[in-house]
């Protein structure tokens, strides 16, 4: 039987104004200032963008990573109900709360970073489309996601404001909804990946190549639960709630199983396609390969050992730096290792990193409205 | 009691799905496109350029392009490089004492930038609302505000640099050169062509400036050779162009009738290489140099175009959406086996 005795889903309930929130409201109106100049004035008004580049960190922080960021409510998903470990389903509300957010400002993102946002509907016009478009396929894709998590998480709402006929409605048709919740994800994130395949060698050795879409798709699985061990524990101190130790012990060995087929994946291309000396070039390239790799492989030791998964702040540490190495590999083949030739630099400027900060603000602040007013985090019975 | 079991089943629908994406990549590979047999382009002979630089000029005003400064008194219009605003531009190399024209120390160049017209171009593949298209006939890369969304994937993508965007404006727009298509229909052809006093930039069917361009690099350095200037007709045409008042010419293609432009000049010291033969596919702009491409900012590139191979991948994980529905087949059956229980307990435990 998968049905696990776990304690139902509650609003964690507390005050909606603190040092957190109020911080996370004072960037998010900062990021409305900077937006307000960007769509008066243009791009260039607000951004350091260039013709060399033609992507900065709004697409290639807030939408690249930032969306990988949000795969763990895909990873928990899949786990819990294609894996059928139902011992895990405490998680699945939390993780699909934060891919929520994660996606949906995605997808805001996009849009101020689109040059002509009011010819967006192309996107979906079927005179329009471009099926060789690899852009295209992500758009899609990621727009279907959100929808499909918005209907997800609509059991949590519905709960919340009693409406059980319409929960049940929705229930019939949940297991249709989580298979097209775990589909998407792994179309549009090994898309992601597939993105740079046309930018050909201005994208350095080190990060293009055909098993782009694997790479990214493997490494988003990986962060989903990176991101779900940094999400629990970061939960559980701030809520004071006691830690979930005993669900992300075994969650993290099947991590770390991905995350080693994933580093097989990734040296064995490099090897393969003859790029390794390019990592032993003096150069900053070389240098954010090996940051990247170390991410990988220090977590490989850190909680290698059945002990060490045991230990949270190990785990905590663990989930960080997969984050981190997930999160560099995207910047290195989007920005760093992106090379037009010519005499173009790229460094973000203050408002743009605002914008992004301004966004990874509403997450939280979503976040922790959310699971205080709404049942998503399993009941505590200690107090708090 | 199915839990085993049931995770055994998600392995294995996973592992089906990953092997048949696996197995399908070779089979459907998109060779990389040539160019249509009608492509019109240009041929650039930078060995002919004295760096005037009218075809930037008549570039501006045919596409009602405004002036660029970089200069203190914003007298002349004078890029840097191409840009939003500026879609041809001719590029200076200088090395050393420059003594020598198209000499590679102590010499300098002058190369033209603007748009190629790729035979398999990237920008079109990148293009997720179909504003960057390819003309199936003539072959012009050409671009539509009306559909485009300011993503500049197109910009990211060209290994030219071509596509630019208006950074500067909030309903900015991607410029670039799409040949003068706007003026064909008046029998005119691309401006920079029409313009150029020495020949240096040629407008034609690209079949026949590739003939023109083996010709050139074939031609002993320094012996005097005609050349034309404007628009290259190839031979049959210049037959029916004896007749009353061309009449032949302007029923072939309805270019407007020019008297030859050709004359005799000296041979220039020609690489024996023509940019855009084989470059990613081919492209419908050519070009010839005495001097290093890649030194004067062309890149180096291979025969296959990257966006073969982006649409390899693409349609190979995703033609017709059959990978897709195959995973979404697999994991509704193994999820409509699992969610069940989980709901009705949720239900229980709910309030």
């Amino acid at each position: 039987m998968a049905n696990h005795q776990h304690a139902a889903p509650a609003p964690v309930g507390g005050s909606l104004v603190n040092i957190v929130t109020l911080s996370c409201g004072v960037l998010i109106a900062l990021m409305a200032a900077i937006l307000v100049v960007r769509f008066l004035f243009g791009l260039g008004a607000v951004t350091a963008l260039n013709d060399g580049y033609p992507w900065g960190i709004w697409i290639a922080v807030d939408v690249v990573i930032g969306s990988a960021f949000a795969c763990g409510g895909f990873s928990v998903a899949m786990l819990v109900y294609i894996f059928n470990k139902g011992e895990y389903h405490p998680l699945v509300r939390p993780a699909l709360l934060a891919s929520l957010f994660g996606y949906t400002l995605a997808g805001a993102g996009v849009m101020f970073d689109l040059g002509r946002w009011w010819n967006v509907w192309n996107m979906f016009w079927p005179g329009s489309i471009n099926p060789n478009s690899v852009m295209f396929e992500v758009a899609v894709c990621i727009s279907l996601y959100i929808v499909v998590m918005w209907i997800e998480f609509s059991p949590v709402v519905l709960e919340q404001f009693g409406k059980r006929d319409m929960k049940k409605k929705v229930s019939k048709a949940m297991f249709f909804i989580i298979a097209l919740g775990t589909v998407l994800p792994m179309m549009h994130q090994s898309s992601l990946g597939t993105l740079l395949v046309v930018m050909g060698g201005q994208v350095h050795p080190l990060w293009q190549t055909p098993a782009l879409p694997l790479l990214y798709l493997l490494s988003a699985i990986f962060m989903g639960y990176a991101v779900v061990l940094f999400e629990s524990c970061l939960t559980s101190t701030a809520y004071r709630r006691k830690l979930e130790t005993p669900m992300l012990t075994p969650m993290a060995k099947i991590m770390l199983g991905i995350l080693a087929v994933f580093i097989v994946v990734r040296l064995g291309d490099v090897i393969v396609r003859g790029a390794l000396p390019k990592a032993f070039a003096p150069s900053v390239e070389a240098l954010m390969f090996w940051l990247e790799m170390v991410c990988f492989i220090a977590p490989l030791i850190l909680i290698g050992a059945e002990a060490n998964r045991r230990n949270p702040a190990k785990l905590f540490l663990a989930g960080v730096l997969l984050m981190l190495g997930g999160a560099l590999m995207r910047l290195s083949g989007f920005l760093i290792g992106y090379e037009t030739g010519g005499d173009f630099n790229y460094f973000p400027t203050l408002a743009e990193v605002l914008v992004t900060a301004g966004m990874f603000a509403a997450e939280v602040l979503g976040y922790i409205i959310i699971t205080r007013r709404f049942p998503v985090l399993p009941r505590e019975e200690a107090i708090h | 009691m199915g839990t085993r079991r049931d995770f055994l089943k998600g392995v294995i629908a996973g592992g089906a799905a990953a092997t048949a994406g696996a197995v399908a990549l070779p089979a459907a590979a998109r060779e990389t496109r040539s160019r249509p047999p009608e492509a019109l382009g240009l041929l650039y002979d930078g060995t002919l350029c004295v760096g005037c630089k009218a075809c930037v000029a008549a570039c501006k005003e045919a596409n009602n392009n405004p002036a660029e400064f970089s200069t203190v008194d914003h007298l002349w219009d004078t890029p840097l490089d191409t840009s939003g605003y500026t879609f041809n531009l001719i590029k200076m190399y200088r090395n050393g004492t420059m003594d020598a024209k198209d000499q590679e120390t102590n010499g300098y160049a002058f190369m033209k930038t603007s748009c190629m017209h790729c035979a398999d171009p990237s920008c079109v593949s990148a293009c997720p609302v179909s504003a960057m298209t390819k003309d199936p006939e003539t072959g012009v890369v050409g671009y539509n505000p009306d559909k485009c969304i300011g993503c500049r994937y197109c910009v990211a993508a060209c290994p030219f640099g071509i596509p630019k965007y208006q950074y500067d404006s909030p309903t900015g727009r991607i410029g670039k050169c799409e040949l003068c298509r706007h003026r064909h229909k008046d029998g005119h052809y691309s401006a920079c062509a029409e313009v150029c006093p020495t020949g240096a930039t040629l407008f034609g069917r690209t079949e026949d400036l590739l003939a023109e361009a083996k010709r050139r690099i074939a031609m002993k350095p320094g012996e005097l050779n005609r050349f034309p200037r404007g628009r290259l007709r190839p031979a049959q045409e210049k037959m029916l162009q004896g007749q009353p008042d061309g009449k032949g010419e302007r029923k072939r293609k309805g270019w407007r009738h020019e008297p030859d432009q050709s004359y005799e000049t000296p041979a220039g010291k020609y690489l024996q290489h023509v940019y855009g033969e084989k470059e990613y596919g081919g492209t419908q702009v050519l070009k010839l140099s005495g001097v290093n491409f890649e030194k004067l900012g062309m890149p180096n590139l291979p025969p296959d175009a990257a966006a073969a191979l982006s649409e390899t991948i693409q349609h190979n994980l995703y033609g017709n959406l059959i990978m897709p529905f195959a995973v979404l087949g697999a994991m509704t059956w193994v999820a409509k086996r699992n969610v069940k229980p989980e709901d009705e307990s949720s239900d229980k435990e709910g309030s």
